[in-house]
C-alpha cells in the first residue's frame, strides 16, 4: 500500500486544456505517490488521453502546474518525461514488426541503449524478475499482442522507472494475461514504482488500484478507494445519475439456421494477416450469437468473408437463408437480407465527410429510394429521419456530417440504419467499441429487440462482458481457429478466457 | 506570433471564399510584377482582363475560348470526385480532334445531316479510347493513373503532329502541315451570326447540366462520389469499383474528346498541328477553381477564357511574352491551394503560449 506520509511522486494542480469546441481537462487536480497504483477512470471523452498525454509531455496544459517529486516542473516532450522517469504503455503499440525486441528497445532508448548483446541480457534480467517471459532476439511479427505488450512494458522497466503509465492495457488480453499482467504490475508497485493504470473495466480497477480518480466531460467528478466501494458507485461517477448502467437480458434459443459456415479456410495474402483454418458456424432466427477473441485473431478475415469484401470460390462454405452465397457480391448478398455493422464506423460503417441523409443511403439503397439510376432524395431524407427519432441519434439534423457526430451517436444511426432495413441476419463487429455507456445501452436494447423478431444475429467482440449481457450462444476465436460454440450459462469467463487463448477443450464436450 | 490553428470543423463559406481570395492574391501579384517590368500597372490589368471583353465581339470570343475549357472542366470534376486523378485531358481532347478530324476528312464529299453527329462521335470515342487506356491500366496492374495519363499526353501529341505531317496531310496544301478544310456538313453551326460563337458551347452547357444531375440525383454519381470520398465504405456497400472506375473515367475521357473534335469542327475547320494551347491542362485548375461544382466551374472557366485572351492581348498591346498566360494561370492554382489551407485551418495571433513554471 502506498506510503500517505511521505512526498506525492506525481502532483497536477488545476490542470485545464482547451481545444477548439472542447474543453478537455477542467481543473483537474491528481496525486499519485510512490507505491501506489492510482486508477485513471473515464469514458471515453472524459479527457483521460488528453490529461496523460500532458504528464508524458506530448501536450501542453492551458494552465496549471505538475509537480514531480515535489517540485515544479515542465515536461518539455516525452524524452524529457522518459528523463524523469515516465515510461509509458499505449494502447496502441509502436513496435517495428520486422526488429527483434532488443532492437525495437535500443531504438526507443536512443544512446541509452548501449551494446545490444548487453541490453539483451538486461532484457532478460527484467522480464524474468516481473514474471514476463520475452525472448529478446525473437522478431516482433512472431509475438502475440500479449507478448507485444510485454515488450512495451518491458521497454519502460529497462530505465529507470518511478511513474508508469498504462492505458486501457488489459484490452488486448485474454483473463488469464490479464491476472498474469496484474502480478507484475503489484510486484512493480511493491519496489516502490507508481503505476497509472487508465482503464473502463471496473472489476478491474476493483482487483488493481489503491486509489482511483474519475473524470466525467473534462472535470474530476470524483475520487474513491475501489476496494472499498461497489462498481456501481464507481460507474455513477462515470456516467453520472440518469443513465442506466446495466441490464440483464433473458436468454433465448434459436429456430432455423439462417446463417451457415461450413468449412471455412481461407489464406490470407496479407503476410501479416491471419489464416483461417476450418470455420464452421450456425446462427439460427431468434438468437444472439457471440464470438470472443483478442483482436488479430482472424476476425477481420472472418468478417470479410461474411461481408463478401472477400469473396469466398469454393462452394457450399457460406450459406444465407438456405442461399449459397459464398462467391456473392455484398450488395447481392444485402439484397438476400444481410445486414452488416463493420468495426471501423467512419471510414467503412459511415462515410466522414458525408450527411447522415447520404450516409443513410449508403447501404439503403436496395430499399426504395433509387428508381431508374435515379435517387428520390425525399425517401432518403424520410428514411435518414426515421432512423435519427426512432434510434434516438443526437445530432442537429440529417444535413449534419457524419464525422460531425459522437461515436455512441453515430453507431447508433449505422446500427438503425442496418436494423430498419429489416434483415434476416445481422452482423454487428465490436458494436459498442468505444461507445459511451448509455449509447450501449441503447445499442444492447436495440440488439436484443432485433433478434426477439425473429433475426439471427452475430456479434463478434473483444469485449467479454458484453458478449456474456447479450449472447445466447458464445465462442472464441484463437489463430484462425473458432471454438465450438456453446449456450452462454453454460459457460464461464475462465472457461472463455481458455477458449480465447487456444485451449478448445474446456468446450469439447457442450458443443 | 501567427499561428495556424486546427478549426473544429471544415469551414463552408472558405470553402468558397478561397478561389475568391486566390484570385485576389493573383491580381495583386501581377500588379507587383507589372511593377519591377515597369509597365504601368493599371494599364497592364485594363489590358489583360478588360480589352479583351470590351465589345461583344470580344465576348463572343471569350464563349469560344470557354467552350473547350469548360468540356474538359466538367468531365474532370466526375473523376477528380472518384479521387482519380486523370492528368490526361489534353491528351483526350487532342485524340477528340485527330478522330474527329480523320471521320470529317473521309466524308469531305459527303452532305446530309448525319454527317456531323459522326464526325462528333468518332471525336467523343477517340477521348473515351485515350482515357480508357488509363483506366484499363489503373484497374489490371493497378498502375498509377497520373503517370500513365501524363505520359499519353505525350503520345497523344506526337500522333496528331505525325498524322497532320502525313496521313492527314491535305495534298492540295503546298506541303503545309494542316488537312484539307472540312467539308460544310462536318462543320458546327455558328450560333450567332457575325460571330464564332459555335454549337459546341450549347454541347458544353448541356454537359454541365448533364454532370450536374449525374452527380448530386443519379446513383451512379452518389456510388462515384463515395468511391471518392471513402473506398472502403463504398466495397462494403458492394460498390462495383472497377466498373465505377471505367465509368468516370470514360466521362472524362468523352467530354475531352468532344471538346477536341468541337475546335476542329468548329472554329478551327481543319486539322492543325496547334489545336490546344493547354487547355486540357488548364481544364485542371478551373475545375478546382470551381470547388468540383458544376456552377463554380462554369465561372471559372470564364475566368480562365479571359486570362488566355489577356495573354493574347498584353502580347500585342505591351509586347510582353504570351507565357504571361502560364504565369497568371500557375499563379492561380498556387494561391488556391495555399488559401486551402483556410478551410481546415484558421491563424490566430498568440503571445508566448504556456506560463508555466521551468523546473
Amino acid at each position: 500500500m502506498p506510503d500517505p506520509a511521505g512526498v506525492a511522486r506525481l502532483t497536477l494542480r488545476n490542470i485545464t486544456k482547451q481545444y477548439p469546441g472542447c474543453l478537455a481537462n477542467d481543473s483537474i487536480d491528481l496525486t499519485i505517490a510512490p507505491a501506489e497504483i492510482h486508477a485513471l477512470l473515464g469514458e471515453n471523452g472524459a479527457g483521460k488521453s488528453t490529461l496523460m498525454k500532458i504528464i508524458y509531455g506530448l501536450v501542453k496544459p492551458d494552465r496549471g502546474e505538475l509537480l514531480w517529486d515535489g517540485k515544479p516542473v515542465t515536461i518539455r516532450d516525452p524524452a524529457h518525461a522518459r528523463k524523469l522517469g515516465i515510461g509509458m504503455v499505449f494502447q496502441h503499440f509502436s513496435l517495428f514488426d520486422t526488429l527483434t525486441v532488443t532492437e525495437n528497445i535500443a531504438l526507443a532508448l536512443g544512446d541509452e541503449a548501449g551494446a545490444l548483446d548487453t541490453l539483451a541480457e538486461r532484457i532478460r534480467t527484467v522480464s524474468s524478475r516481473y514474471g514476463m517471459a520475452i525472448e529478446p532476439d525473437r522478431e516482433v511479427h512472431t509475438l502475440s499482442v500479449g507478448e507485444r505488450q510485454r515488450v512495451e512494458i518491458v521497454r519502460c522497466l529497462v530505465q529507470d522507472i518511478k511513474l508508469l503509465i498504462l492505458d486501457e492495457p488489459t484490452s488486448v488480453l485474454t483473463p488469464q494475461e490479464v491476472e498474469t499482467l496484474f502480478v507484475t504490475l503489484r510486484r512493480l508497485a511493491a519496489e516502490g514504482c507508481a503505476i497509472l493504470f487508465i482503464s473502463h473495466k471496473l472489476h478491474e480497477v476493483k482487483a488493481l488500484c489503491h486509489n482511483a480518480t474519475v473524470l466525467r466531460a473534462g472535470r474530476v467528478s470524483g475520487e474513491c478507494d475501489p476496494t472499498a466501494v461497489d462498481t456501481t458507485h464507481m460507474a455513477r461517477l462515470m456516467v453520472g445519475e440518469d443513465t442506466p448502467v446495466s441490464t440483464t437480458y433473458p436468454k433465448a434459443l434459436g429456430t432455423e439456421a439462417v446463417l451457415e459456415v461450413e468449412g471455412l479456410s481461407l489464406h490470407s495474402p496479407d503476410p501479416f494477416g491471419v489464416h483461417l483454418n476450418d470455420i464452421s458456424l450456425t446462427v439460427h432466427a431468434g438468437e444472439i450469437v457471440g464470438i470472443a477473441g483478442v483482436a488479430g485473431n482472424g476476425q477481420a478475415e472472418l468478417l470479410a468473408c461474411l461481408s463478401g469484401e472477400q469473396r469466398i470460390r469454393q462452394g457450399e462454405t457460406l450459406s444465407l437463408c438456405k442461399v449459397d452465397v459464398g462467391d456473392l457480391r455484398p450488395d447481392q448478398r444485402r439484397a438476400l437480407g444481410l445486414a452488416f455493422v463493420p468495426e471501423e464506423r467512419l471510414g467503412r460503417g459511415a462515410v466522414p465527410a458525408m450527411s447522415l441523409s447520404e450516409n443513410a443511403l449508403l447501404t439503403g439503397y436496395l430499399h426504395g429510394p433509387v428508381k431508374h439510376g435515379m435517387v428520390a432524395w425525399h425517401k432518403v431524407a424520410a428514411f435518414a429521419d426515421e432512423i435519427i427519432s426512432r434510434y434516438k441519434v443526437k445530432t442537429p439534423g440529417r444535413q449534419a456530417r457524419a464525422d460531425s457526430l459522437s461515436g455512441g451517436n453515430l453507431q447508433k444511426f449505422i446500427i438503425g440504419r442496418e436494423i430498419l432495413q429489416q434483415p434476416r441476419v445481422l452482423i454487428a463487429a465490436h458494436p459498442t467499441w468505444g461507445v459511451d455507456i448509455g449509447a450501449a445501452t441503447a445499442i444492447h436494447n436495440a440488439l436484443i429487440e432485433l433478434r426477439d423478431s425473429g433475426v439471427g444475429i452475430l456479434v463478434i467482440s473483444e469485449d467479454i462482458d458484453e458478449l456474456f449481457e447479450i449472447s445466447d450462444r458464445i465462442g472464441a476465436i484463437c489463430d484462425g481457429r473458432l471454438s465450438p460454440v456453446i449456450p452462454t450459462p453454460q459457460s464461464s469467463i475462465e472457461a472463455l478466457g481458455r477458449m480465447m487463448a487456444g485451449d478448445f477443450s474446456a468446450a469439447g464436450g457442450d458443443a | 506570433m501567427i499561428t495556424l490553428e486546427p478549426r473544429g470543423e471544415p469551414s463552408r463559406s472558405m470553402a468558397w471564399l478561397s478561389p475568391v481570395l486566390a484570385a485576389g492574391l493573383t491580381l495583386l501579384s501581377g500588379f507587383l510584377l507589372f511593377t519591377l517590368l515597369g509597365q504601368d500597372p493599371f494599364d497592364a490589368m485594363v489590358t489583360i482582363l478588360y480589352t479583351p471583353i470590351a465589345d461583344t465581339q470580344g465576348i463572343a470570343e471569350l464563349c469560344v475560348k470557354a467552350t473547350p475549357i469548360l468540356l474538359c472542366a466538367i468531365g474532370l470534376s466526375v473523376v477528380f470526385k472518384a479521387q482519380i486523378w486523370n492528368i490526361g485531358a489534353e491528351g483526350q481532347l487532342l485524340m477528340g480532334g485527330l478522330c474527329g478530324s480523320y471521320m470529317a476528312l473521309q466524308l469531305l464529299e459527303a452532305d446530309g445531316i448525319w454527317v456531323l453527329p459522326l464526325v462528333l462521335i468518332s471525336g467523343v470515342l477517340g477521348g473515351m479510347f485515350w482515357a480508357g487506356i488509363a483506366a484499363v491500366l489503373k484497374v489490371r496492374f493497378n498502375t498509377n493513373e497520373i503517370l500513365t495519363t501524363i505520359m499519353m499526353n505525350y503520345i497523344a501529341l506526337n500522333l496528331l503532329l505525325w498524322a497532320v505531317h502525313g496521313p492527314l496531310k491535305d495534298p492540295d496544301g503546298f506541303n503545309f502541315p494542316e488537312s484539307a478544310l472540312f467539308g460544310d456538313a462536318a462543320i458546327l453551326p455558328i450560333l450567332i451570326d457575325g460571330t464564332r460563337v459555335h454549337f459546341g458551347l450549347l454541347l458544353a452547357l448541356l454537359a454541365v447540366v448533364a454532370v450536374w444531375v449525374l452527380m448530386s440525383r443519379s446513383f451512379y454519381g452518389f456510388q462515384i462520389r463515395v468511391m471518392g470520398l471513402d473506398a472502403g465504405a463504398a466495397r462494403l456497400a458492394g460498390f462495383r469499383e472497377r466498373r465505377l472506375v471505367y465509368v468516370a473515367l470514360l466521362i472524362s475521357g468523352a467530354l475531352a474528346g468532344l471538346a477536341g473534335v468541337g475546335e476542329v469542327a468548329g472554329p478551327i475547320g481543319q486539322l492543325v498541328p496547334q489545336i490546344s494551347p493547354g487547355y486540357g491542362y488548364a481544364a485542371i485548375i478551373v475545375a478546382f477553381l470551381g470547388r468540383l461544382h458544376p456552377l463554380g466551374i462554369t465561372l471559372a472557366t470564364f475566368l480562365m477564357a479571359l486570362l488566355y485572351m489577356g495573354g493574347e492581348m498584353a502580347q500585342i498591346g505591351l509586347g510582353l511574352p504570351l507565357a504571361l498566360t502560364e504565369l497568371f494561370q500557375g499563379m492561380l492554382l498556387f494561391y488556391l491551394l495555399a488559401c486551402d489551407v483556410l478551410i481546415n485551418f484558421r491563424f490566430r495571433l498568440k503571445r508566448k503560449a504556456v506560463t508555466g513554471i521551468q523546473g
